[in-house]
């Protein structure tokens, strides 16, 4: 079996196990509402890392960064969802086309 | 039934960033991959972060191990958010651990009820457009890139950073959620610079789960002495 074919295999039961283990962990005891919220950290990490991570690891600062600043121009303006997704693409790609 | 189709809607939007996402994963990983093992990996895996990160390094020339590993590190934030969700899903443990598949990202935020309740009908509705365009996209990608060029070139990537930045605004109401994502962006952008790929999210996440421990929870109104 190649590399890829093994990766693919061990990936697909690992990223299920990952997702497995830790809603088992707790098993059905209510952890109940508590006033940090987890997915906001999650989120705004995500944005952080989805915006500034550099290929193969590090930091960087690219045209994503001003594609995201358009799109949160267009998040505070109550733009809807898609156009805020679309703006920032569009101006991530009218940057890079000028650079 | 219903929850599972607010969730199906819910997640319409992101059907065009996982589709074309999708597509430059497609793009990229064709000529490592071959054709067929990208849309397998993108049906079984089905979590563009860690598909990504290995993609990464096979182009790189990478063995499976190292490949392996470079998606395992992006898995590394499911255990935080499983530990959050869990309680909310259905059934036995092998119920539970079969509805855990449906856990990604976007769907995760989009089940928060945002008091650190989570809604499993939501979870799973969510998960349903969003990863049928992931696959739909690899294909594309697999079979129109030579067409396409270069998918960086039309801004793609820079679609799930806006979606996620969408979903904090509704997420980020309350003074603790905003707390919280200050934490989260802080932390990952400290581990940035220096920590391997996919650990400054598991970091946020992690830290960001110590919120649930009772000791550092703000009381509730009206909380039972017994609960």
């Amino acid at each position: 079996m190649s590399a890829v074919w093994i990766t693919i295999l061990v990936l697909a039961v690992g990223t299920w196990s990952a997702k497995a283990v830790g809603t088992l962990v707790l098993g059905t005891r209510d952890l109940s509402p508590r006033a940090l919220s987890v997915t906001a950290a999650i989120l705004a990490a995500l944005v952080v890392y989805e915006t500034l991570s550099a290929e193969g690891g590090g930091i960087t600062l690219d045209a994503r960064a001003a594609g995201l600043g358009a799109g949160l121009l267009a998040a505070l303006a109550k733009a809807p969802m898609i156009v805020v997704i679309v703006v920032a693409a569009a101006v991530t790609a009218g940057l890079r086309a000028l650079t | 039934m219903s929850d599972i189709r607010t969730g199906v809607r819910a997640g319409l939007p992101m059907v065009l960033p996982s589709f074309a996402i999708g597509i430059s994963f497609g793009v990229l990983a064709q000529p490592v991959m071959g054709s067929v093992a990208p849309i397998v990996m993108s049906i079984v895996v089905c979590s563009g972060a860690a598909q990504f990160a290995a993609l990464t390094v096979l182009i790189a020339g990478g063995g499976a191990i190292p490949a392996i590993l470079a998606g395992m590190l992006m898995n590394g934030r499911w255990l935080p958010m499983g530990l959050a969700i869990g309680p909310y899903l259905k059934g036995g443990p092998w119920r539970r651990a079969l509805e855990s598949w449906t856990l990604v990202d976007a769907s995760f935020a989009l089940a928060s009820n945002g008091d650190g309740t989570y809604d499993r009908g939501k979870l799973i509705g969510a998960t349903i457009p969003q990863c049928s365009s992931w696959v739909l996209g690899t294909v594309a990608g697999v079979l129109g890139g030579s067409l396409l060029g270069d998918p960086q070139a039309l801004g793609l990537d820079a679609m799930f950073p806006a979606f996620f930045l969408v979903l904090l605004f509704e997420e980020a109401r309350t003074r603790p959620a905003i707390a919280a994502s200050a934490i989260g962006a802080v932390i990952a952008l400290a581990l940035l610079p220096w920590a391997p790929p996919g650990i400054p999210v598991v970091a946020a996440a992690a830290a960001a789960l110590l919120g649930l421990h009772p000791r550092f929870a703000l009381p509730r109104p009206a909380q039972v002495a017994t609960a």
